[in-house]
């Protein structure tokens, strides 16, 4: 009841969230009753899995802008918890999987195997390409999915919450917390490249678009339900985010984002706002690579190299800082561009003295659109809806006229 | 006499440069006082010292009738205590609504969690209301501060402080920059402010300083010279050697 009668005004107030609710709504219906599970199968499960993987990259861009286009942190660490988030949950997706392979062949034998047995031989399954036949420590709750699960949330959210407070607390802003989150991000991929860091090393997990004990249903109904699941994650997620901005606290973080000192005068405790928005943001990416990677069905550590943090940006920039639609549209914009250039469906170009290979002439595109966007179009591709809705901000160049002429400067008051 | 604030042997040394030096200053708690002082006296530095912003290197800040030492606070909860400071450029969040400006600055709760679960009252809505109409901006609080005059801008900072509730005003040059008809509205502001409050008012301008009519205390190399009334401290071969001779 209770909550009925706060989410109403908040629809009734915003049309543009309930807009996107139904937007998506629609879009999980059409992709459902085109694919092959639930009808005629336009849409390959391989292309549900894309869209599905796209919808949890649009996740952890809403995470993103909320962090960056709100609060002003340029996190450049946020696909390191998208990456925990994903480990995570394929620890036990590749425990509970290999167990089950490992039982039924060891069924076959006279004596039935004891537990240990079984324990010792999936070790041997899972960590024979690094040398392993022992489970190491970090794999204690592997067996219990609801631990992996409650991990997938607390993981990313305390070393969001530990990093952020040693940042937060010695007041590093600016390019500064961007090149430490950047280091913390390098740091935790150099560690999972290593053998002995416990996660296989550089081969990652694997297998893990097949769910436990679920060898009877064919990846095409699988698709769909982690679609679903994506949808469902990234409306509740917007729900949850447009909740946060619309009020006081999203006053104060944009207030952050513009004048962190002037919000310290007011009487607010800066830092602990960014810790919480930093912390929360950290535990919607781990759930957004929870997501993800059983869809993608392996995760790497390479995944989590720096660039793509980086990438993470340019989707929010291109998309529209500051307005949770613009980071959703820009993450699948970019993406699915992306997907369609370094796929190799775009036939090469020849310019008789050089053929344009699109895919590698796709990252230089994608760094001109992200100069152009900067330059040209701060507000990114959400810029186009205030162009529709005739919303228009005042360029603001040039100083202030002076008292007398009202709100005009300079270069405005030529015009 | 009863102080609210209470300044005793600061100093502080900026790479050598010793910006305040041995200040001691008591405010009571209605009084409204001004700083004048020529470029480099130490006035902003003062500022910084009182709101958290700088910590000195020796001496004593003690707020309010519990004698709380500043010092140890940050600057949130310095604010919270209840010292607002008014910058000397307008700094309002220019991208928001000045509803939301006010809104932010009316003194309720500050934590991230209670700020979090907040949905403005009717009463939070009025006293939003009735500051709009104290400064003037009564029809404007739909618009974006950022699309406001450079005077307005001033008035909406003065007003989110009030709206802050502070027991002690600091105001950083509150006139620069205003036309004859802004800076009376300034004046009858401040001075409004003053009955219920403390109030410290840095300024040049002494034209301003003389509408403000209350007592004086010059800074000059971060100490204080003299203090008493305007017309007391004009006299002062001393003032009129450092300052106002020039």
């Amino acid at each position: 009841m209770a909550a009925a009668s706060t989410r109403m005004p908040l629809l009734r107030k915003h049309p543009s969230l309930l807009i996107f609710l139904g937007v998506l709504a629609l879009f999980t219906l059409a992709v459902t009753l085109m694919s092959e599970a639930y009808g005629p199968g336009i849409i390959s499960a391989s292309f549900v899995k894309t869209l599905g993987k796209t919808l949890c990259l649009c996740l952890i861009a809403l995470a993103m802008d909320l962090v960056w286009g709100y609060t002003g942190i340029l996190s450049l660490g946020h696909f390191a918890f998208f990456g925990l988030g994903g480990y995570m949950i394929g620890m036990w997706l590749m425990y509970a999987r290999t167990r089950d392979i490992v039982v039924a062949s060891l069924a076959n034998g006279a004596l039935p195997p004891t537990p240990e047995e079984i324990r010792d031989a999936v070790a041997v399954q899972i960590f024979g390409v690094v040398g392993g036949n022992t489970f190491p420590t970090i794999w204690y709750f592997a067996s219990s999915f609801w631990a992996q699960l409650a991990l997938v949330v607390l993981v990313p959210g305390l070393l969001a919450l530990v990093f952020g407070w040693l940042a937060f607390r010695s007041r590093v802003t600016g390019v500064y917390l961007s090149i430490l989150t950047q280091a913390m991000t390098l740091a935790l991929a150099l560690w999972l490249f290593q053998n002995d860091s416990g996660l296989r090393g550089n081969n990652g997990l694997s297998g893990l678009q097949n769910l436990p004990g679920a060898d009877a249903i064919p990846q095409s109904y699988v698709s769909i339900w982690f679609f679903w699941a994506s949808a469902a994650a990234l409306g509740l997620a917007y729900l949850l985010c447009f909740w946060i901005v619309s009020g006081k606290f999203g006053s104060v973080l944009r207030g952050i984002r513009d004048d962190e000192a002037r919000v310290r005068f007011l009487g607010y405790p800066v830092e602990g706002f960014k810790l919480f928005v930093f912390t929360l943001t950290a535990v919607l990416a781990g759930l957004a690579g929870a997501l993800y990677y059983p869809q993608a069905g392996i995760i790497n550590p390479a995944e989590m190299a720096p660039i793509a943090s980086v990438y993470l940006a340019v989707w929010v920039a291109i998309g529209g800082r500051g307005r949770l639609y613009g980071a959703v549209i820009g993450a699948a914009f970019v993406s699915l561009v992306s997907s369609v250039f370094t796929g190799g469906r775009v036939p090469d170009v020849n310019l008789g003295f050089y053929t344009i290979q699109w895919v590698d002439w796709w990252q230089v595109m994608l760094g001109i659109a992200f100069v152009i966007v900067t330059i040209v179009a701060p507000k990114g591709i959400g810029g186009l809806f205030d162009w529709f809705e005739g919303v228009k901000s005042p360029d603001r160049k040039g100083e202030p006229l002076g008292p007398d002429d009202g709100a005009l400067r300079e270069k405005e008051a030529v015009e | 006499m009863n102080s609210l604030l209470e300044v005793s042997g600061v100093s502080v040394t900026f790479d050598g440069f010793r910006a305040i030096n041995n200040l001691s200053f008591t405010i009571g708690p209605q009084e409204m006082r001004a700083i004048i002082g020529p470029n480099g006296a130490g006035k902003t530095t003062f500022m910084d010292i009182v709101t958290g912003k700088t910590k000195p290197d020796t001496g004593r800040v003690v707020w309010g009738e519990r004698a709380i030492s500043l010092l140890k606070l940050s600057e949130s909860q310095i604010a919270q205590v209840g010292i607002g400071r008014k910058f000397q450029r307008p700094t309002v969040f220019e991208d928001q609504l000045v509803r939301e400006n006010l809104m932010m600055a009316v003194k309720r709760p500050r934590g991230p969690v209670p700020v979090l679960f907040f949905r403005p009252s009717a009463a939070d809505r009025e006293r939003v209301e009735e500051l709009a109409g104290e400064i003037g901006l009564a029809d404007q609080l739909d618009r974006k501060s950022g699309e406001l005059s450079h005077g307005q801008k001033q008035w909406l900072e003065i007003g989110m402080l009030l709206a802050q509730e502070p027991k002690l005003l600091l105001v950083d040059e509150p006139a620069a920059g205003m036309t004859l008809a802004e800076r009376e509205h300034t004046t009858t502001l401040l001075r409004e402010a003053a009955k219920t409050r403390a109030v410290v008012v840095v300024e040049h301008d002494m034209e301003f300083v003389r509408r403000l009519d209350c007592r004086v205390t010059v800074l000059h190399e971060g100490a204080v010279l003299a203090e008493g009334s305007l017309d007391f401290v004009t006299q002062n071969p001393e003032v009129i050697e450092v300052y106002l001779g020039r």
